[in-house]
């Protein structure tokens, strides 16, 4: 629900995103302003191509939020995947029209980002596993969780039932679509039926959580996987930190509702770095598909 | 008429009390014809509740869906389900009162009965948390299921939270992974499960419980993905202007039901479901016996099957 976002709202999605990933999809010129980007966490400035050999992780070791593209790049064996074509969806099914009028968030979004929606799809090998991962983007419109999406999820797991390939959800969102209504809160049950499609197929389904993952997202199929892991230092929880103050009237403590808290209470697996993830990943889907193949054999 | 009065509702309880001073004028021996009078107020005050709540907004329902003297979870147990035993905790870390849920028999029907309760007046509604739920409820709601799953019980749900609870607790011991894994063990149940939306159906705090083979609403009752309040103050950053976003957000029986997110609308007594609780209550059950019955001729494949087909057609266009 982007509750946790809402501070920074006001000066639209672009200022939700990080600076470093806001100037790579705000300027397509070559301003010595491109080359510098600001670290969050201690403000130094960091110079960009050593950013992106890092993979966007500021030597401070935050992890910046990334697009689908880096994303699948950074995660694919060799950077190498075939993009699956989503189903398109109607655009603004409730006529909301309301402050800023959905229509004109959705085509801003898309000019921005290039992107017709926040989830992206593609298949490849993760070491030598062929797979399906699905990606959603924070920068378009906080990847919250519509029926684009929700269309997305569907297709995507019908590839990897289809080919037989486990499932890796990149999961990030503010939550609901709420421009969408009660259609956002049904892309809740609309998932958790294609994730039944993939265990009575016995196909792996990994969640891995990133930067920031809240809401109605948290409460379904980011919650949903066989195994789950976490990007160090993500934001994940249900409610925002905001409306969780609001109600307690108190403030809460740094670390509440991060990945390494989320591991500590049983909800995460392992918190792993961005260096780190493909051979994780890796490791998991094998050792899975062994089992299945030797499931199938018997 | 029961309980406080709404806003719109203001023209109708000032003919109210007039009538009833009228009443009393009568009583002690008043002008003759005043009886006749009386009655031409009261058939006047009936006619103007009827209008008003013919044409009500997405704004008045709020209002109505959340009357405090709408008849609640409690009251539905005690009027539809006979031989009511209430089932407690999560047998993980404790027992929420926000849902509640048990073994009982409707018509004659032995099944498994959960459902929001937001209690009726200060001790009770602090015991009962106004109906939001902590994780503890959707893991007792999920245990619930799994008790009804071995025994062939049909599952009714009643849904009446404005949302599942925001507090530190419910993070820390996983409210989204309590939700999800109740939505989910909704959607595999292999017996029939109807789910009512009694008063409002906010957020994953609705659907957690409300992933049914049937859904139904009564005539004033809401459904949507986040409160108007919370919506307004997310993308208004003015929660003043959770009115408007009642509106937008299409939240009403009639808004749902053409987008099939909702089967059937159980129409509510003239004035709404607290002018006369026990014939609403018995609306709801006239309404969830029929879908019962229904359901009941279907085997567990084939009542997954619906359930799937049912949220695979909802679809934006």
């Amino acid at each position: 629900m982007a509750e946790d976002e809402k501070p920074k709202a006001r000066q639209g999605w672009l200022a939700r995103i990080a600076p470093g990933v806001r100037r790579l999809v705000s300027s397509r010129r070559e301003t010595p302003d491109n080359l510098w980007v600001k670290c969050p966490d201690t403000g130094e400035m960091l110079y960009r191509p050593d950013l992106e050999a890092a993979k966007w992780v500021t030597p401070s070791g935050r992890h910046m939020r990334i697009g689908s593209q880096l994303r699948f790049s950074y995660t694919f064996d060799h950077g190498r995947y075939r993009l699956i074509n989503l189903p398109k969806t109607p655009d603004d099914p409730l006529g909301f029209a309301h402050g800023k009028p959905y229509r004109e968030v959705l085509a801003s979004a898309r000019k921005a980002t290039g992107q017709n929606d926040a989830m992206a799809a593609a298949t490849g090998e993760v070491g030598g596993v062929p797979c399906v991962i699905l990606v959603q983007d924070f920068a378009f419109m906080g990847a919250s969780l519509g029926t684009a999406a929700g269309e997305a999820f569907l297709a995507a797991a019908d590839e990897a039932v289809k080919k037989k390939r486990p499932l890796v959800m990149f999961a990030a969102s503010g939550g609901a679509r709420m421009q969408e209504g009660a259609l956002s809160l049904m892309q809740m049950a609309r998932s958790t039926l294609a994730i039944q499609r993939l265990r009575e197929a016995r196909l792996p389904y990994v969640v891995v959580l990133t930067d920031p993952t809240y809401g109605g997202v948290t409460a379904s199929y980011a919650m949903l996987g066989d195994v789950q892991l976490a990007e160090v230092g993500a934001a994940i929880g249900f409610s925002g930190r905001r409306v969780i103050e609001q109600t307690i009237r108190e403030v809460l403590p740094a670390g509440f509702q991060t990945a390494e808290f989320q591991m500590d209470r049983g909800m995460v697996d392992q918190v792993v770095t961005r260096e780190d993830l493909p051979v994780i990943l890796g490791s998991v889907l094998r050792t899975l598909m062994m089992g299945r193949a030797r499931l199938k054999a018997a | 008429m029961a309980g406080p009065f709404l806003e719109f509702e203001r023209p109708i309880a000032e003919l109210e009390s007039k009538i009833e001073e009228l009443s009393q004028l009568a009583a002690d021996g008043g002008p003759g014809g005043l009886m006749a009078e009386i009655e031409a107020l009261r058939t006047r005050a009936r006619e103007m509740r009827i209008e008003a709540y013919a044409g009500l907004d997405a704004w008045q329902k709020t209002q109505i869906a959340r009357h405090p003297e709408r008849p609640h979870f409690v009251d539905y147990v005690a009027t539809l389900i006979e031989e009511f035993v209430e089932l407690r905790g999560d047998r993980s870390f404790g027992d929420d009162q926000a849902l509640m849920g048990g073994l009982g028999r409707f018509r004659g029907i032995p099944v498994m009965v959960m459902g929001h309760e937001k209690g009726h007046d200060t001790a009770s509604r602090l015991k009962h948390n106004f109906g939001a739920a902590r994780p503890e409820g959707y893991r007792k709601a999920t245990r619930l299921m799994n008790l009804a799953e071995q025994f062939g019980l049909p599952v009714l749900s009643f849904v009446d939270t404005g949302g599942a609870y925001p507090g530190v607790g419910s993070e820390e011991r996983g409210v989204a992974e309590a939700i999800a894994r109740s939505t989910e063990r909704c959607l595999t149940l292999g017996t029939p499960m109807i789910a009512v939306i009694t008063g409002e159906g906010m957020s994953g705090g609705a659907i957690g419980i409300a992933a049914a083979n049937k859904v139904l609403i009564l005539e004033h009752g809401i459904y949507a993905v986040i409160s108007p309040e919370g919506c307004a103050s997310i993308l208004m950053r003015d929660r003043n202007l959770a009115e408007d976003m009642a509106k937008a957000m299409k939240i009403t029986a009639e808004d749902l039901i053409r987008f099939k997110i909702v089967d059937k609308i159980i129409p509510e007594p003239p004035g709404g479901a607290h002018q006369d609780p026990v014939a609403t209550m018995m609306a709801v059950g006239d309404a969830v016996e029929a879908e019962l019955k229904a359901l009941l001729k279907l085997s567990p494949d084939g009542l997954r099957k619906q359930r799937a087909d049912r949220f695979m057609a909802i679809r934006a266009g």
